[in-house]
């Protein structure tokens, strides 16, 4: 029984990591990508770890896997942070249906640093 | 107190990754605990300085109690936003409305801001670009619904805001 829950969780989460991939092929530009990169790889790959967990019991590689979702879930994010932060301050402009860029007023007054 | 709590969940996150018990055969392996007690001690007197100021969060109960119940919280926004994505993503005109918008807390810590942001990111269409000192962040929301600032962080901030304000400050 385990196994196939393990398995089914396995199977979703490559769903989503697919679906990550296609937003990363299909949307305009790098922040959009990002949240598509982000999101679905994150959860796509906890859901991966997590099925693993399930499908080998409470050992010494579920437990790995339990603790590599953790610093997925610290890591993914911040990485993310730090690329669309890194992007917006060398210039990389937000593609054509962007309908507000609060950020862009913070730029002039203390400069590109 | 602060060096004494890092070393403890340091020592934790090792036993875990290496998990010195045996099952089959019921032993502890005294090896690799030696080693993680080495290994932890040296990283705290190498790095003690280099954590967040008030890392004695760690070890207060009640605060891990309300991380616990901040899971399930943050898993059923974290599967929403996937679906939201993943729905803006297959959608053959993809109906997305990026931008930028700016957003307040009144989480004060650094610790407690990291978090918030970290959650902001996996959460449904947003993503934070940049966090100041005193509490403001910039999101960027793939598919923008108000653009003022407080709609904004009542739509996007408030959710977390008082989960965090307990496990953090």
């Amino acid at each position: 029984m385990n196994e196939y829950i393990g398995v089914a969780i396995v199977i979703v989460g490559l769903a989503f990591d697919v679906f990550g991939c296609v937003g990363l092929v299909r949307l305009p530009d790098i922040y959009t990508r990002l949240q598509a990169a982000t999101k679905c790889v994150t959860l796509g790959t906890c859901m991966i770890l997590i099925g693993i967990a399930i499908l080998t019991g409470l050992n010494a590689t579920g437990v790995k896997a339990l603790v590599c979702m953790a610093f997925v879930l610290i890591t993914s994010p911040t990485a993310a942070h730090a690329i669309a932060r890194g992007a917006y301050k060398f210039g990389v402009k937000l593609e054509e249906p962007t309908v507000v860029d609060r950020y862009a007023e913070t730029q002039t007054d203390e400069g590109r640093s | 107190m602060r060096k004494i709590s890092m070393f403890v969940v340091l020592y934790v996150v090792w036993c875990l990754l290496v998990f010195p018990y045996d099952r089959t055969t019921g032993q502890w392996d005294t090896q690799s605990l030696l080693v993680g007690l080495v290994a932890a001690l040296v990283v705290v007197v190498l790095f003690g300085n280099a954590l967040p100021d008030r890392s004695c969060f760690l070890l207060a109960p009640r605060r891990w109690f309300w991380a616990l119940v901040y899971i399930p919280f943050f898993a059923y926004y974290c599967l929403k936003a996937n679906l939201e994505v993943a729905y803006l993503v297959l959608h053959p005109d993809m109906p997305i409305r990026p931008g930028i918008v700016k957003v307040r807390t009144s989480l004060r810590t650094r610790v407690a801001i990291t978090a918030l942001a970290n959650s902001i990111t996996l959460t449904p269409g947003t993503l934070t670009v940049d966090a100041d000192e005193d509490g403001t962040l910039y999101v960027h929301w793939i598919d923008v619904k108000f653009a003022e600032d407080d709609e904004a962080t009542r739509e996007i901030v408030s959710r977390f805001e008082g989960h965090l304000r307990r496990i953090f400050e």
